[in-house]
């Protein structure tokens, strides 16, 4: 509750901000400040909730429990980091920085809704607080044809599948009479509705275009392509891992009991995900791109989570949430500082700036989920989740191969910075700073592979 | 304690050595001879069947501790791995590398992995260090190999980590199976892995074996190994062949037979015949072969196939022997490739048509040539003798049906293996000299690194017996 209100109040004062201070340096201090702030009410509301009892909001429209505040706490701390390592080059992206800032803590707000709805309402509330600053980020570099198709296409299919959405809604509305998801009349029969099967099928589309999940998925790569890459970023790490809690939340706590009659679909859509992310990474000259598709890739991971109804699951969700957003991070803040996004553009790095290629390879074995990163530490709980919950054991081992398949990709960066000869250009100086930075980000990485336990909460 | 030392050290020194420029040979021979000192120690400790170990928690919520142990063969792997560090070290002390405080500090970190290996004796850990040893060979090979360097090592790192997260799920898989604290403990994944159903072992069986059959590696999943070791820098060969493909070994004894015996059992006529097969087919191509690296590369692939079989032919002698052969293997290998390595630096090639003579222009380097060779093929007297007639009579005793059978293809292995060997001497020391194009015999600190090697082969071939005892506890657990 605290942290939703901090949000929302934050993000004013940073559009205030904009009018009042003309010096964009000065806004973005401010920004992280405010960031740091937001950072700090979670971490405090954590800390004085009572674990056992959940908050009750609103006539029981959200339901803040300790997994909520958790992860609450655990996004404004990335988005902390966020603004950190990529607050300064908010500039260069356009005249209105405040506004950007702004943008990201109402985004903010919204995956705060995400993590504790307790009603369809809020979910929806939640995810369209969500979205639509995002199709202005995706947008924000006005003059460049690019930065507007990809605002353009994100808004169009986002208004569809918004409307899909809504229609799932209703359906399962019309079959329990009920908006509440913890007092769903299905919750404890074992016979299903076909009205309430097909709600479920609607808002599982719906979900599966947020989270980019094949084949809905068709977005993600212009999107996140096109818009201002500082923005990517924000978009396909913590917006992405705020609606998987989402979609988490409801499949589990109210379709949980179902889960027999949508299991092999979701198990069906993350073979999908991890294929065509995987495969079609590998044919990506840019970095940028095979991101996005990599994005895909770990999504297909993250579903895992979603397919498997126990408690593993959630934890694994966590861990997964964390490690991939604290890796990608840093890799697009090495991005950003790259003149030439395609992989020859790396070539050389490490003789330039062996302190930055060093970083960015340790990303990248973790993206890629080899032992002692966060990534192997967040495959694992996933993984283990889906053996635990059975029937699921040829998805695990071909999620595994889709994995070998994506070190390919990883390690062409690799192979490009250590081991071609090349000149590769940066946009900006590296100094002290973003090596701390950069430093931090990287432990936080291997912290997560060696001591997961620490981000389960 | 003293167990976390044998990790600690090298990568620590690993460390420092990267990031202090100039004291990275003296840190590796530092370290490489302080482990052979530590593993010494606990080689007394294990000796004739005792056993050190050593835990801390790790991750409590998972049921994985971070736990070592050593017991007889772990600890003689251990002593093995300082040995060869040290030779490696001693060999090419007097030899200029590009960046040495990275080249050391990569190799003293995959020396930490593949200990870890040795000593894990919780599922997770293991799995943690099985793939830690790999990334900085990963890096040593692709950045000081030679010309198609990039693309064969990554060609060997895609292989092993394919097989790597299969066993990766059947370990969790098999870590689920236990409900409660220490999952991963190695007790526990035995227990698990031995109240399977039999069918399900027998799928399972795979899931776990395939990591192992690519590292060590046996027919068909051997095609990376040829050219990875000929494409790495020989000090990365050394390390590959003399102790990366023991991991593979050591994998198969400590964490498939005893897990899953019905799958074990099921399995093991078809991998025998995978390894014989191997045996025979490697044993072939290494006769034809003209350079050296790859020629033993051939040679390492038979041997391997020999040690596999007499891995699942279920006997006492047979396993006994396999221990003591991944010592003396490790030994023999790493000696053949500090040869080839003084060939290429003082000839300029490895092709056997372009050699020849070095008999007469380095006579030092030709007796330890053939002393070598004759142990790498097993001569009585030599350390190579004794493994591989225990390796022979375990597979020949074997319950298998087909044990005379497996006997003869496998006793095929010998005579061509000395067919290739042989003529590998007569072209490289033989015939007429050709001119070397750096002058000279063994320096000094090659002859001591021979020294060492040649030194262990005629003792342990004369009196095998500290490695029999060493080992003998092993042999009899189930």
């Amino acid at each position: 509750m605290k942290a939703i209100i901090a949000a929302t109040i934050l993000g004013i004062v940073l559009m205030f901000t904009g009018l009042f201070v003309k010096d964009k340096k000065s806004v973005v201090s401010i920004a992280i400040v405010a960031m740091l702030a937001l950072f700090g009410v979670s971490i405090w509301e954590y800390s004085t909730a009572d674990p056992t009892a959940p908050q009750e909001l609103f006539n029981n429209l959200l339901r803040i429990d300790n997994y909520a505040l958790w992860f609450n706490m655990l996004m404004a701390g990335c988005t902390f980091l966020y603004v950190l390592l990529m607050g300064k080059r908010f500039i260069s992206v356009g005249n209105h920085v405040a506004e950007y800032f702004t943008l990201i803590s109402f985004i903010l707000c919204g995956i705060f809704l995400l993590t504790s709805y307790n009603n369809l309402l809020m979910l929806f509330i939640g995810i369209e607080i969500m979205s639509i600053p995002q199709y202005i980020l995706a947008g924000s570099d006005k003059r460049n044809l690019k930065s507007n198709e990809a605002s353009l296409k994100y808004f169009l299919m986002g208004a569809f599948t918004t409307g899909i959405l809504l229609m799932g809604i209703t359906l399962l509305y019309g079959a329990t009479g009920s908006f509440y998801i913890t007092s769903f009349t299905f919750l404890q029969s074992t016979t299903l509705n076909p009205l309430a099967l097909a709600g479920i099928i609607f808002v599982l589309i719906a979900f599966a275009f947020k989270v980019s999940a094949a084949p809905m998925h068709m977005w993600t790569p212009d999107v996140y392509d096109g818009s201002p890459t500082v923005f990517t970023a924000f978009m396909s790490t913590i917006v992405k891992a705020g609606a998987f809690v989402g979609f988490l939340r409801l499949f589990h706590i109210s379709f949980g009991s179902l889960s027999d009659h949508w299991m092999m679909l979701v198990a069906i859509i993350t073979a999908a995900t991890l294929l065509v992310g995987n495969v079609t990474a590998v044919f990506q000259q840019s970095v940028k791109r095979m991101l996005a598709y990599s994005s895909i890739a770990q999504a297909g991971f993250m579903l895992f989570a979603v397919a498997s109804v126990n408690a593993t699951a959630w934890q694994g969700m966590t861990i997964y949430a964390v490690a991939y957003t604290v890796a990608t991070i840093g890799m697009f803040a090495v991005l950003v500082k790259m003149k030439d996004y395609t992989y020859d553009g790396f070539n050389g790095l490490a003789k330039k700036e062996p302190a930055l290629a060093f970083f960015t390879t340790i990303f990248l074995l973790s993206l890629a989920g080899i032992p002692l990163t966060g990534g192997f530490m967040a495959k694992y709980f996933v993984l283990n989740a889906a053996v635990q919950a059975g029937g699921m054991l040829w998805l695990v081992i071909f999620a595994l191969l889709m994995a070998a398949i994506s070190v390919y990709y990883y390690f062409r960066v690799i192979i490009a910075m250590y081991f071609k000869t090349g000149d590769a250009e940066l946009n900006h100086e590296v100094t002290a700073a973003d090596k701390i930075l950069l430093g931090i980000t990287c432990a936080l990485v291997i912290l997560i592979g060696v001591a997961p336990q620490l981000f389960i909460g | 304690m003293v167990l976390i030392l044998l990790i600690l050290v090298p990568l620590l020194a690993g460390i420092f050595s990267m990031a202090l420029k100039g004291a990275a040979k003296g840190l590796a021979l530092l370290s490489s001879v302080t482990t052979v000192g530590v593993s010494a120690l606990i080689s007394m400790t294990a000796y004739e069947g005792g056993f050190i170990e050593w835990g801390m928690p790790w991750i409590p919520q998972l049921g994985a501790s971070v736990s070592l142990l050593a017991d007889g063969m772990a600890s003689m792997l251990c002593l093995l791995t300082g040995i060869v560090m040290s030779v490696i070290v001693i060999t090419n002390w007097n030899k200029e590398v590009e960046n040495d405080n990275r080249y050391y500090g990569l190799m003293l970190l995959s020396q930490a992995g593949i200990t870890g290996v040795f000593l894990a004796s919780d599922a997770l850990l293991f799995y943690f260090f099985w793939e830690l040893a790999l990334i900085p060979v990963y890096f040593l090979c692709s950045r000081w190999g030679g010309e198609r360097r990039i693309a064969v090592t990554f060609k060997f790192f895609i292989y092993t980590f394919v097989g790597s997260l299969m066993l990766l799920a059947g370990l969790i898989y098999l870590s689920l199976q236990n409900q409660g604290a220490d999952a991963f403990a190695m007790d526990n994944i035995i227990r698990a892995g031995k109240s399977l159903p039999a069918s399900e072992q027998q799928w399972m069986f795979w899931l776990i074996f395939i990591a192992f059959a690519i590292k060590m590696p046996i027919f068909p999943f051997h095609t990376w190994q040829p050219d990875a070791y000929e494409q790495s820098p020989t000090p990365v060969t050394i390390i590959l062949s003399a102790l990366m493909v023991k991991m593979g070994l050591f994998a198969v004894l400590r964490w498939l037979l005893p897990v899953l015996p019905e799958g074990v059992a099921y399995w093991s006529d078809f991998v025998i015949w995978l390894s014989v097969i191997g045996i025979v087919y490697a044993s072939l191509v290494a006769i034809v072969q003209v350079d050296i690296k790859r020629l033993i590369a051939y040679s390492s692939i038979a041997h391997m196939g020999l040690m596999s079989a007499a891995a699942f032919a279920g006997t006492n002698i047979g396993t006994h022997g396999l221990a003591v052969q991944m010592f003396n293997h490790g030994i023999n290998i790493a000696g053949m490739w500090v040869i080839v390595s003084m060939v290429e630096q003082r000839w300029g090639t490895r092709n056997m048509r372009e050699l020849g003579g070095m008999a007469s222009t380095a006579p030092k380097m030709a007796i330890a040539l053939v002393i070598i060779s004759l142990a790498n093929i097993a001569l009585p007297l030599t350390n190579g003798f004794i493994g591989e007639f225990m390796l022979f009579n375990g597979l020949f005793s074997s319950a298998s049906a087909y044990s005379t059978t497996f006997m003869v293809i496998a006793g095929l292995g010998i005579i061509l293996g000395a067919v290739y060997t042989l003529n590998m001497i007569q072209r490289t020391a033989y015939g007429e000299a050709v001119a070397m194009k750096k002058e000279g015999d063994l320096t000094a600190n090659e002859y001591l690194g021979l020294a060492i090697i040649i030194a262990l082969i005629i003792i342990l071939g004369v009196y095998p017996k500290p490695l029999l005892d060493l080992t003998s506890g092993f042999a009899m657990m189930p």
